[in-house]
């Protein structure tokens, strides 16, 4: 059984006002002009690199950090890279308030942990660059610098076989004929 | 038991018997057919040979590639991307409609692949713009793609549906794209997030074939999953007809529309009233950042585009031509079209409004998805303004300038005037 509760260093995505930043679509993650990239180990370099204020987000990240962003986190295309550069990189979780449909399906099937979380906008000037974050897929709790403790919504079952399993074509040798 | 909403009949439909497909089951969707384009596509085969080696795809009737991005390629990169698809397809008898046919959302339709009803999946996010015919059509990556490829199903969330009711109708120089442009000023980019919409009301009724395919492309700038239009007369007519056009030895479906029960549940009603209808338009950076056009009119532009899954149809094409006919666009304007099919450019070469087009200063390019994703052409630089008929105008989307997103018809007023105009009702006093 893989881990289903982990702690990392944040990163909180926000505007040059401070704000959480919303409606964070496929081309700010990972822009069009790199699609030809099928390596995912390349991916890693260029995630957020056309989001204002994150250009230099690949450069900045650890394996084992955590993201945060505001509503309708990777909205917009359907491209699996706009996951897999965060995968490159080994980011823990993507913690957001919510997220594009496509964007939940495609980190769901490659095991990317995400975790959504009603209501974090108002309470998003709590959250810093470097806080400690720690998340539990099972319960969905979120907790802030080991105190702070935040309700998220837990993996769905689809979503915790298929993070168990690894990604969604171990998922389905899993399932074998009844799939 | 409650009555069930068109995706909710869909599913029942393409699910086992037993399984509920009450809004939040996640159930084993049945997939009729399974595509990928040339983005994405490269990944889908590499996923593909990683985990199932050369095992043959579910069924090689049911899987095909559109290319439509970068058509012809541009680069060395997306060309051998094309290639990798092109050998394994051939490989496993999988037929390509290749980088002459077009947007592959519009070429299953044409092409009678996909019909009311129907399940339909593939990499490019806008294919939800099959709603337009009452089928399920959904974008996805290229790892699901490629189980889908291998098994023919994928597992789904059945969405809630929320029924989004048009109250009035609109009139010239409005189009079905103000009238887009007017719901998703008021749904917004959130407003239909990870649900299922229907759309209802008598100017919805009354929407012909590529007005229905703007307003079910742009669900997903909206959040949504899809939405659909249920299928007029007309449409069955068109689809049934496209069916038995097809030229391959495919299945033979039975089109019959799929309609909501009227004791269906609904997980919200927003009543949209467009009696007063005016041209809209959508400021960067954002789709749903909808004013009126007066509200910007007067802005100098340095590009236009007509085209994109949104507004590629030989129809938007002619109402352009009615206005720039006998004209020409202003001289600093850079100003090109991308018919969205081969078909589609075929019928404007045919009926002289790529003439018409081409005399007013227009440039004019193969089918594809070109000047919408950065394709095969037109991006913008710094500082420049483009006034686009495409779905999205997020940051960096078709290069570095302003992008606002608007109708044909406003497309090609300002066109003319080399400014953001407003479009009026006489197409021949445009200057």
């Amino acid at each position: 059984m893989k881990e289903t509760k982990i702690k990392g260093r944040l990163w909180v995505l926000t505007d040059a006002e401070g704000r959480l930043y919303d409606d964070i679509d496929t081309d700010m993650i990972f822009h069009n002009r790199y699609l030809h990239i099928t390596d995912v180990a390349q991916m890693g370099q260029y995630a957020l690199d056309n989001l204002k204020g994150w250009q230099d987000f690949a450069k900045k990240a650890q394996a084992g950090d955590m993201v945060m962003a505001g509503r309708n986190f990777g909205a917009g295309s359907s491209r699996q890279q706009a996951v897999d550069c965060f995968r490159a990189l080994g980011i823990g979780a993507i913690v957001a308030e919510s997220f594009g449909a496509i964007y939940k399906r495609n980190a769901i099937n490659s095991g990317l942990p995400i975790l959504t979380l009603p209501g974090l906008t108002e309470h998003a000037h709590l959250f810093h660059n470097g806080d400690e974050l720690e998340v539990d897929f099972a319960t969905g709790q979120v907790v802030l610098n080991g105190s702070q403790v935040f309700q998220g919504e837990p993996f769905s079952q689809v979503q915790m076989d298929i993070y168990q399993a690894g990604d969604l074509f171990a998922y389905g040798k899993l399932l074998g004929a009844a799939v | 038991m409650p009555g069930q909403t068109i995706i909710q009949k869909i599913f029942a439909a393409h699910t086992s018997a037993d399984a509920s497909v009450a809004p939040g089951s996640i159930i084993w969707l049945d997939l009729d057919v399974r595509t990928a384009r040339d983005f994405g596509g490269a990944n889908v085969v590499k996923n593909y040979q990683a985990h199932y080696g050369d095992a043959p795809v579910a069924d090689k009737n049911r899987t095909f590639f559109t290319f439509d991005l970068v058509v012809p390629p541009s680069t060395i990169p997306y060309a051998n991307n094309q290639q990798i698809c092109r050998t394994w397809a051939r490989q496993q008898g999988v037929k390509v409609y290749d980088v002459d046919a077009g947007i592959g959302s519009h070429i299953v339709i044409e092409e009678g692949v996909a019909y009311p009803g129907s399940t339909l999946v593939g990499t490019d996010s806008h294919l939800n713009i099959l709603g337009a015919i009452g089928a399920f059509g959904q974008g996805m990556g290229d790892q699901d793609i490629a189980f889908a490829f291998k098994t023919g199903r994928t597992w789904f969330e059945v969405p809630p549906t929320m029924k989004v009711v048009v109250k009035g109708t609109y009139r010239y120089p409005c189009t079905a794209r103000d009238l887009t442009l007017a719901i998703m000023g008021r749904l917004g980019s959130k407003g239909a997030l990870g649900r299922a919409i229907e759309f209802y009301g008598p100017a919805i009724d009354a929407l012909d074939l590529p007005g229905r395919i703007t307003l079910a492309s742009q669900v997903t700038e909206m959040g949504g999953i899809v939405g659909f239009i249920p299928p007029s007369a007309e449409i069955l007519d068109y689809v049934r007809e496209r069916v038995a056009a097809r030229d391959d030895p495919l299945w033979w479906p039975v089109v019959e529309g799929v309609y909501a029960d009227p004791d269906a549940e609904y997980i919200e009603t927003v009543e949209v009233d467009i009696t007063d209808l005016e041209p809209l338009i959508a400021c960067p950076p954002s789709p749903t950042k909808v004013v009126p056009v007066r509200q910007v009119a007067g802005r100098r532009i340095d590009s236009v585009f007509l085209g994109s899954c949104t507004n590629g149809r030989f129809e938007d094409m002619a109402a352009v031509a009615d206005v720039v006919r006998g004209k020409r666009i202003a001289p600093w304007v850079m100003a090109t079209v991308v018919p969205a099919t081969r078909q589609v450019y075929e019928q404007m070469l045919r009926s002289g409004v790529l003439e018409t087009l081409f005399d007013a200063g227009f440039i004019i390019s193969n089918p594809g998805c070109g000047g919408c994703a950065s394709g095969h052409l037109g991006m913008t630089g710094e500082g420049q303004v483009n006034i686009s008929t495409s779905n999205r105008n997020f940051p960096g989307k078709q290069g570095a300038g302003d992008t606002y997103l608007a109708s044909p018809l406003t497309a090609a007023w300002s066109a003319l005037r080399g400014e953001i105009a407003v479009p009026q009702g006489d197409p021949s006093l445009a200057s």
